[in-house]
């Protein structure tokens, strides 16, 4: 029995839907739902240096750099907006940003 | 079952686990640790898939980071997150239902699928045999010469992501008194001081 790129996929898709979920079941917490998201990031960064790995390509490892990137700097404007919120509002809860919807 | 079998599952597993308690903690700290152990672990199993570059990024700019981010906002900020917690359960059913569906969409994929044997000759930019020379070091010669372009405009993201972050968040304080170098500069004698002639016996 050998680890194969199937091993990775399947992890990477576990770790995806997990965060799927977690935005679900965390709805009214943005900080959760940021760290689902990074999850979900993570995922598909997995995929992405399997599939590098199992075709020899380096290429995929070039854009999972690239991944982390936008995950960095998501990171930093998500946790920005979140400390701008919280310093007008008072609260995270997610229901109570619907001051855009005119 | 040898070595590599037992270290993935370890790795495989924990990931797996940790990301499980980010979603379910009921302290958000806790949730940021358990990212953090989520992230070494993915960490190892890059290094298990040959991306030993990658893992190393993994570890400096996540945990590093953007978890340290997180475990700052969140501990920095005074939020009642019990409160946050209403309707936990709620969304369960939901959730539940759609992470099902996808989890089964994704298998279905991961089951039926197959590389044709002339993929592995299409390589983009071929690894180099292990040996040769570092992932590093043929990482960084691909970076910087066929994927100049994409890398440039990584550090323009990250350059608009920093500027963005640092005007979201700065806020002109009213009342504080700061120094004015200029004006201070600026001030003349007349201006700070005035002489007045007091006869005597009569006030100013």
């Amino acid at each position: 029995m050998t680890i194969g790129l199937g091993h990775y996929l399947t992890v990477a898709a576990i770790l995806f839907t997990l965060g799927i979920f977690g935005i679900f079941l965390n709805r009214k917490n943005v900080i959760i739902i940021l760290m689902s998201i990074e999850l979900m990031l993570l995922a598909v960064n997995l995929n992405l240096v399997a599939f590098s790995a199992a075709l020899g390509d380096l290429a995929g490892q070039v854009f999972a750099l690239l991944i982390l990137t936008v995950a960095a700097g998501e990171a930093a404007i998500g946790l920005a907006i979140l400390v701008v919120y919280i310093r007008n509002r008072g609260t995270i809860a997610v229901e109570d940003i619907n001051l855009m919807k005119g | 079952m040898n070595l590599e079998v037992l270290v993935f599952y370890l790795f495989a597993s924990i990931t797996v686990a940790a990301a499980v308690m980010v979603i379910s903690a009921r302290n958000p700290v806790h949730s940021v640790l358990f990212l953090i152990l989520a992230f070494f672990n993915a960490a190892g199993l890059f290094l298990l898939c040959g991306a030993e570059f990658l893992a190393m990024i993994l570890v400096i700019v996540y945990v590093g980071a953007v978890a340290v981010l997180f475990l700052f906002v969140v501990m920095m900020l005074d939020i009642n997150f019990a409160e946050l917690r209403q309707g936990f359960l709620q969304y369960l059913p939901i959730g539940g239902l759609i992470g099902v569906i996808l989890l089964v969409e994704l298998a279905l994929v991961l089951g039926s699928w197959t590389i044709l044997p002339s993929a592995g000759g299409v390589a983009a930019a071929q690894t180099p045999a292990i040996g040769d020379i570092t992932n590093t070091d043929a990482l960084g010669r691909i970076l910087y010469t066929h994927y100049l372009l994409p890398f440039q405009l990584a550090g323009m993201i990250l350059l608009v992501a920093m500027v963005g972050a640092i005007v979201l968040t700065l806020r002109a304080r009213p009342g504080v008194r700061r120094q004015s170098i200029s004006a201070q500069n600026a001030r003349t004698k007349e201006l700070a001081a005035e002489l007045k002639k007091v006869s005597s016996g009569q006030g100013v």
